[in-house]
């Protein structure tokens, strides 16, 4: 072809990235010497490999050493050894090195770009423009929160030696994402890549070597399902922190369940793109290029599904498929391509199977005219229209080059539309009205909400899901928090409540007898079982007798709370108020829950009439602090604001213990109920009766039905159906240790956000015992991204 | 190329195929027919439409877009001729002088040295600017020099670059340098009447420009560096196109903000809409500040991307620039030899 007929044809023609550095770099390598612990490169003990190959071609990258338990373990061991001198570093010591590794990235960020498409299979524009530099900006952004740590997070230090488990989408970027925190925190790390996409990982272990990361702080573990295992179950590591599906974030969960470890998960999502009839559509179009035809749509946040308002939907629809048939397919190294080749040949097969699955139950699958390489793992970019929201292309995570699309009639639709998910990681919201856009985007369940934008990230911005989304954020304040902890003041080991206990003595006296049913939906009912607890005073006597309240009134409890709409959606200030008149009320009747203690916990009346004024100190403290645990606004590089929005995590659940049963109750109602969220109690089983005493004050102050529920009863069952329960989003517990655990084992249905006391109570009258660390629980930070500029 | 914009859709039964018009460059494909735009009336409930365009949004579009495509080696030489192509070799100085006309003629004829054009294989064809752009007293000067070749002689007009005269002196303007041989005039509008939300009048005065043209290309200049908002370009480029331009142009050259791809963008957009509203093809002439080769390919993307192939003809698209063919001489030099050239090894216009 002469330059003429190139005059007359106006192809791009090819653009190739040049390899031939990072063929260099891999003929160089000893791939069976590739685990990175101690800062030795070691071969895996057990002597085995796995293959890496180039997705756009299948061949042979590399033998990667394949790490086993007895790695992980050598791995566990150097990273404990290294914790004691790293962790009291300095703040400056480790911001240094942060910047180092930073720095030493960006002299070799071309290098990383390479490799990372090479063995990704993304295109070269991607890793060079977005992976690599957001990766370097992940580790300088850090440096400073190493340094300001003591400033910022007073009372905090480094969970210890954390596990980290990267997937094969980014896997340079979603390293820096696990190792920068965990770094400036303090934390030494034990981190396997996926074994899709071990290269760069290797890159970055050699330079953690030249940056000065001091050996053992860094530990880089090549290797499958084994050495996943190995991590999660070690007891040597303090935290697990996961990116990857939401089907292996809940076996991690199950497997940590009880262990004390702090878990932070990023799993998948389905990602809603709301386009309203008054955005800019051109725009929404190339949105949607970035957000679902992104790394191939092999994004857990990519917006897959397309809600589009009726009146414009045949416009934008148009509008997708012209944008779609100038997607450039093709080999991933040219600079020209949009699309790459997915991962994996078995990624391959199953997007292309749930299309398949997704025409057959009636979606209209629609792909542009152009040709794929002869090579390579490639799918075309495919519209699904006419996708009922029971559509396997609506409900499962494709991940993959797939919209599926729907129309909706009106706001509230969009948003039911929106919410109809297990998942909840992120949304797209484009209008050019500011009152819709804002309107909707605190209404969406999902971690990060972008207003007329996708798939933006920032070290500075939280990201992270609702739902079985995950929970935890990854970036910004909210992301340090994962990797520090604060000593909250510890009470009295928990130990099973015994059933056998009943008291058979009558009480004295000649009072009319008094019923203690459930307070459920701001009313007293009766428990469905229609049996009865009788709790004994501090002699053995008999007390009364409360509600044993079953799963079905966990149930009843649980559909009124979240049916209480008024609660979350009121002002903080009018929580506030509310909270304040409880207390109000509560100290009018002091000495009725002073005897009361008394009678039933044998406490002197001093020590009693001392928790009920704690009580009273605690709901003022948390009644002040309803309009003041605020959000942040988080400074991007781009011309945008990040709007940290503190939301309720919803419906929680809450089983209290049995020391200090008033204090403790509301030292964990209060907080929970002072963020907007609505409550299902489970009082102390031994002293119920200071919460059933409680019905009449919180029926007097005001708290809409359903906001506060409580059910007595066996704290152990009740804790159970609460963790199982798909609709509860939090769940505290402190009871017994197996209680503990089996609530965090049997969270995983819909991954609720589990707290627990791990058998252990807490000095409920402590100062510790209260503030932040109980309001943090009480929310999910929800990142909102507004870029502006007109 | 674009599935949906392709020169067969002009045959449309919305669309009148005129004549094409003589091209100064051979290589238009023969079956090339841009029908003239008509016009048509002022439709304020089209421009509520439209008038969505988010800044942000479209920064970060032709950020990505400059990135997404890379134009290497023998192609990126071929695109490079087509800026050529596509460009109004211009001068609009206050001391232009007849002499300095002359000379931009004859490098507009002439516009690369034998051992370049030898070196690339083109003297099968003729590549040269489609048009060289001056202010009205040199139109016969320009029109006397490119006799013969096939080059347009563009003229500004209508109080170029403020549009403050009164209409009828700036109708009159017109009119003498069509009557002097211009078969192209840039107009400028008087950038009050958007901020005035005055579409009725800016239509109006539009629409009588184009009367005044006849047979003569109407290019509207927006002078979008004073327009403030991309949502005013949008609103603009449609009143334009509505009363009948054959092209929208970005700028004076003279306003402070030059020609930029967020506003190239948002006029590209409006020049789709009103394809799809209409079936007509409008022109599209981003000005002022594109000096350098690796600029012209970015706009060369950006037209191929958002519009497709046909805007890559001079009936559709042109430049208005004066340095860039020196630096496009320059990187053709480079790509034949693969040393960097001076400015001085070229002929200066």
């Amino acid at each position: 072809m002469n330059i003429l007929d190139r005059y007359d044809a106006m192809e791009y023609g090819p653009a190739p990235e040049a390899r031939n550095e990072a063929d260099a770099w891999l003929a160089a390598r000893d791939f069976g010497r590739a685990l990175f612990i101690g800062g030795d490169w070691k071969a895996a003990s057990g002597g085995k490999t796995f293959e890496t190959s180039e997705p756009s071609s299948g061949k042979l990258l590399a033998n990667v050493s394949d790490a086993n338990a007895v790695d992980i373990d050598a791995a566990v061991a150097a990273a404990t050894k290294a914790l004691p001198k790293w962790s009291a570093a300095s703040g400056y010591q480790r911001a240094k090195v942060l910047y180092a590794i930073g720095r030493a990235m960006q002299r070799h960020q071309r290098l990383f770009a390479v490799l990372e498409t090479i063995d990704n299979g993304k295109p070269i524009r991607e890793s060079r423009d977005i992976d690599v530099p957001l990766a370097i900006r992940h580790f300088i952004h850090h440096a400073g929160w190493a340094q300001a740590l003591d400033r910022d997070f007073a009372g905090h230090k480094g969970v210890g030696v954390v596990g980290q488990i990267i997937p094969w989408n980014f896997p340079l970027l979603m390293l820096a994402w696990k190792i920068a925190p965990a770094l400036a925190a303090g934390c030494t790390v034990v981190l396997k890549p996926a074994e899709f996409t071990p290269l760069t990982a290797i890159l970055f272990a050699e330079i953690c070597e030249r940056a000065g990361v001091p050996k053992g702080v860094v530990n880089i573990v090549q290797g499958g399902p084994e050495a996943g295992v190995a991590i999660v179950n070690h007891p040597g590591t303090q935290k697990i922190a996961f990116t990857g599906s939401s089907e292996v974030g809940k076996i991690i969960r199950k497997a940590t369940a009880g262990s004390g470890k702090k878990l932070s998960l990023e799993l998948g999502g389905k990602s809603a793109f709301i386009v309203f009839e008054d955005a800019d559509l051109d725009s929404a179009v190339e949105g949607l290029v970035d957000g679902i035809w992104f790394n191939q749509g092999q994004v857990c946040c990519a917006g897959s599904r397309l809600l589009v308002q009726e009146g414009i939907a045949d416009a934008l629809i148009a509008k997708v498929k012209t944008r779609m048939s100038r997607l450039r397919v093709g080999s991933p190294l040219d600079k020209n391509t949009d699309i790459g080749p997915l991962v994996d040949l078995t990624q391959l097969d199953r997007v292309k199977g749930l299309v398949a699955e997704g025409a057959r139950q009636g979606a209209v699958c629609w792909q542009p005219d152009a040709a794929l390489p002869s090579s390579g793992y490639y799918h075309l970019p495919t519209l699904a229209t006419g996708v009922s929201p029971a559509n396997i292309l609506a409900q499962e995570e494709v991940f993959g080059p797939v919209l599926a699309t729907m129309t909706f009639r009106n706001t509230e639709e969009a948003i039911e539309l929106a919410n109809n998910t297990r998942y909840g990681l992120a949304a797209s919201v484009w209008s050019e009205n500011v009152n819709l856009a804002l309107h909707v985007a605190p209404q969406l369940k999902a971690g990060v909400v972008w207003v007329n934008g996708t798939n933006m990230f920032d070290a500075a911005c939280g990201f992270g899901g609702y739902r079985e989304s995950g929970f935890g954020r990854e970036g910004g304040r909210e992301g340090m928090f994962e990797y520090l902890t604060a000593k909250l003041p510890l009470g009295p080991v928990i130990k099973p409540a015994t059933t056998s206990a009943q008291p058979v003595e009558q009480p004295d006296g000649d009072t009319i007898d008094r019923t203690a049913k459930l307070f459920i939906g701001g009313k007293q009912v009766r428990p469905d079982g229609n049996y009865s607890l009788a709790i004994a005073t501090a002699k053995g006597k008999l007390a009364g007798e409360v509600g044993l309240g079953s799963r079905k009134d966990i149930r009843d409890a649980v559909s009124a709370a979240r049916g209480a709409k008024a609660w979350p959606e009121a002002t903080a200030y009018n929580r506030s108020q509310v909270l304040y008149y409880l207390a109000e009320n509560l100290s009018g009747r002091a000495g009725e829950f002073a005897a009361r203690l008394t009678e039933l916990t044998g406490a002197t009346p001093k020590a009693a009439r001392e928790e009920v004024e704690q009580s009273l100190e605690r709901l003022f403290l948390y009644a002040g602090l309803a309009d003041k645990f605020e959000g942040r606004v988080h400074q991007p590089p781009a011309r945008a604001v990040t709007l940290a929005l503190h939301e309720p995590v919803g419906v929680v659940g809450i089983v209290a213990p049995d020391s200090s049963p008033l204090l403790g109750l509301i030292s964990l109602v209060a907080p929970a109920l002072a963020m907007g969220n609505t409550v299902v109690a489970v009082p102390s089983e031994r002293y119920p009766l200071l919460a059933t005493d409680l019905y009449q004050v919180i029926e007097y102050s005001d708290i809409p039905s359903g906001a506060i529920n409580i059910v007595t009863g066996r704290s152990a069952e009740l804790a159970g159906v609460l963790a199982k329960h798909d609709d509860v989003d939090g769940l505290w517990v402190f009871a017994d240790a197996e209680t503990c655990a089996k609530a965090e084992a049997e969270s995983i249905g819909n991954l609720k956000r589990v707290w627990s006391g791990n058998g252990r109570s807490l000095d409920w009258a402590s100062d510790e015992a209260a503030g932040d660390a109980f309001l943090r629980r009480a929310v999910e930070v929800k990142n909102v991204w507004v870029p502006y500029g007109d | 190329m674009s599935s949906t914009i392709r020169e067969a859709d002009v045959g449309s039964s919305k669309v009148t195929p005129l004549p094409a018009r003589a091209a100064a460059n051979t290589a238009v494909p023969p079956d090339h027919r841009i029908a003239r735009n008509p016009g048509m009336k002022l439709d304020l409930g089209f421009m509520e439409s439209v008038r969505s365009v988010n800044r942000s949004a479209l920064e970060r579009r032709v950020a990505s877009l400059t990135k997404r495509r890379s134009i290497k080696a023998d192609n990126q030489a071929a695109w490079l001729l087509r800026a050529v192509a596509c460009m109004d070799l211009t001068t609009l100085n206050s001391n232009d002088t007849e002499e300095r006309v002359r000379r931009l003629c004859a490098k507009a004829i002439n516009p690369f040295r034998r051992d370049i054009v030898e070196g690339l294989g083109i003297s099968g064809e003729t590549i040269r600017p489609a048009a060289v752009c001056v202010y009205h007293p040199f139109v016969t000067t320009a029109v006397d020099a490119v006799r013969g070749t096939g080059i347009h002689v563009a003229a500004v007009s209508t109080a170029f670059p403020h549009g403050l005269a009164p209409l009828s002196t700036r109708l009159q303007e017109i009119e003498a340098s069509v009557r002097d041989g211009a078969d192209e005039i840039d107009v400028v509008i008087p950038r009050g009447l958007v901020f005035g939300a005055k579409w009725r009048e800016l239509y109006n005065e539009i629409v009588s420009m184009r009367a005044a043209c006849g047979d003569a290309h109407l290019k509207v200049i927006l002078g979008t560096g004073d327009l403030a908002t991309l949502r005013n370009v949008m609103l603009a480029s449609m009143v334009a196109m509505m009363a009948g331009a054959d092209f929208i142009k970005t700028s004076t050259g003279k306003e402070s903000v030059n020609a930029t791809l967020p506003v190239g963008l948002a006029m590209v957009r409006a020049i789709r809409a009103y394809f799809e509203e209409t079936g007509y093809l409008i022109g599209f002439k981003p000005a002022g500040g594109i000096s350098t080769a690796k600029a012209s390919l970015d706009w060369l993307v950006l037209m191929k991307e958002e519009l497709g192939r046909p805007w890559l003809e001079p009936d559709l698209f042109r430049f208005g620039a004066s340095s860039l063919l020196t630096d496009i001489e320059r990187q053709l030099e480079h790509h034949l030899t693969g040393h960097y050239s001076a400015n001085h090894r070229h002929a200066m216009a």
